[in-house]
């Protein structure tokens, strides 16, 4: 089976049936239930304190129900608004909005104390025309640009993605780092085929912390 | 969805558009109010964020006279719920957002706000 990214572009392929599908498909909504749960370690928000977080491809709010469960306020951003819809009809508490992360984010400087985005950042790395800004690298740079400044110092992006080969990670990495991002990539069970998961775990200021997390392993 | 504590939080992210691009102006609102959980901490801890004129302002554009001209000194609990009431139950649910230095309008269709640029207005 082909990567969905490789497909058509995500507003497209999340169309009305898909992002039904995607949304009522339990092993998805498990996978990305654990996902969300190890990117909010990864956070490492103050404990037992709401935070104001951004949901990079909120998608049908499946992340976006674990912020509400854990108290926190919550901006979602999606370009697909089949998932929007999906979202809507689930109640999920933040504010949701229709926005192109490859076109950069207007958030103010240091609106958020967080931001966590599951299996997005990989449909960046697919150009959609021939025009010149909405190469993968432009749409990197402005996506990580736009996003360091709307966190605050220290703060952490924690995002995880399917990466497709190790020269895709370099370039995710080296453009996050541009845009004055410290952290890295952390792997989990980086030698099972199933359970590895990739988060790229990025620090504005020290992100609370002198090294970037360690990655889990054993099964 | 868009509420008051995002709103405040957007300016405008069109190409050049980088001086007097906050806050985006709501045109033709349609606002429903939703409930939602009192957390004075929260509340506290997001004051500093706040850009005080736009919220007040935008506050009264969509009739809610509440909140004091000028942010408060001393936090009681009467002024945390009428922020709470301002940041976190109005909902702006149809009409648009336009910046007041481009004029670029930014719809808002079922609670949703349409930040898609065009392929010129992408910095
Ligand atoms: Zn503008």
């Amino acid at each position: 089976m082909s990567r969905p990214e490789l497909i058509a572009p995500p507003e497209i392929y999340y169309g009305d049936t898909e992002a039904q599908k995607y949304t009522a498909n339990s092993r998805i909504q498990q996978i990305q239930a654990d996902m969300t749960y190890r990117a909010l370690e990864l956070l490492n928000l103050p404990p037992d304190e709401p935070s104001f977080i951004l949901d990079i491809g909120c998608g049908s709010g499946l992340s976006g129900e674990i912020l509400d469960e854990q108290g926190h306020i919550w901006v979602g951003v999606d370009i697909a608004p089949s998932m929007l819809e999906v979202a809507l009809e689930r109640e999920v508490e933040g504010d949701l909005f229709l926005q192109d992360i490859g076109q950069g984010f207007g958030f103010r400087p240091g609106s958020f104390d967080g931001a966590i985005s599951i299996s997005v950042i990989q449909w960046l790395l697919n150009a959609e025309t021939s025009h010149p800004t909405s190469s993968p690298p432009h749409r990197l740079t402005r996506f990580f640009t736009t996003l360091h400044s709307a966190l605050k110092n220290p703060s952490r992006a924690v995002l995880q993605f399917y990466p497709s080969s190790d020269d895709q990670i370099q370039l995710i990495t080296s453009i996050a780092q541009k845009a004055g991002f410290g952290g890295g990539i952390v792997v989990d069970y980086p030698n099972s085929k199933k359970a590895k998961k990739v988060f790229l775990c990025l620090f504005v200021g020290s992100g609370g912390a002198q090294h970037v997390p360690q990655g889990l392993d054993g099964e | 969805m868009v509420r008051l504590i995002t709103h405040n939080l957007l300016a405008c992210h069109v190409k050049g558009c980088t001086r007097n691009n906050f806050p985006l102006l709501f045109e033709n609102v349609q606002i429903e109010i939703q409930e939602s959980d009192f957390n004075p901490d929260f509340l506290r801890n997001f004051m500093p964020k706040l850009e005080w004129k736009a919220l007040v302002d935008a506050a009264r554009q969509l009739g809610d006279t509440s909140l004091p001209l000028e942010q408060p000194e001393m936090v009681d609990e009467e002024f945390l719920k009428a922020l709470h009431h301002v940041l976190l139950e109005i909902h702006v649910m149809e009409g648009a957002m336009v910046c007041q230095n481009c004029k670029h309008v930014y719809p808002i269709s079922n609670g949703i706000p349409n930040m898609l640029l065009a392929e010129h207005e992408i910095g």
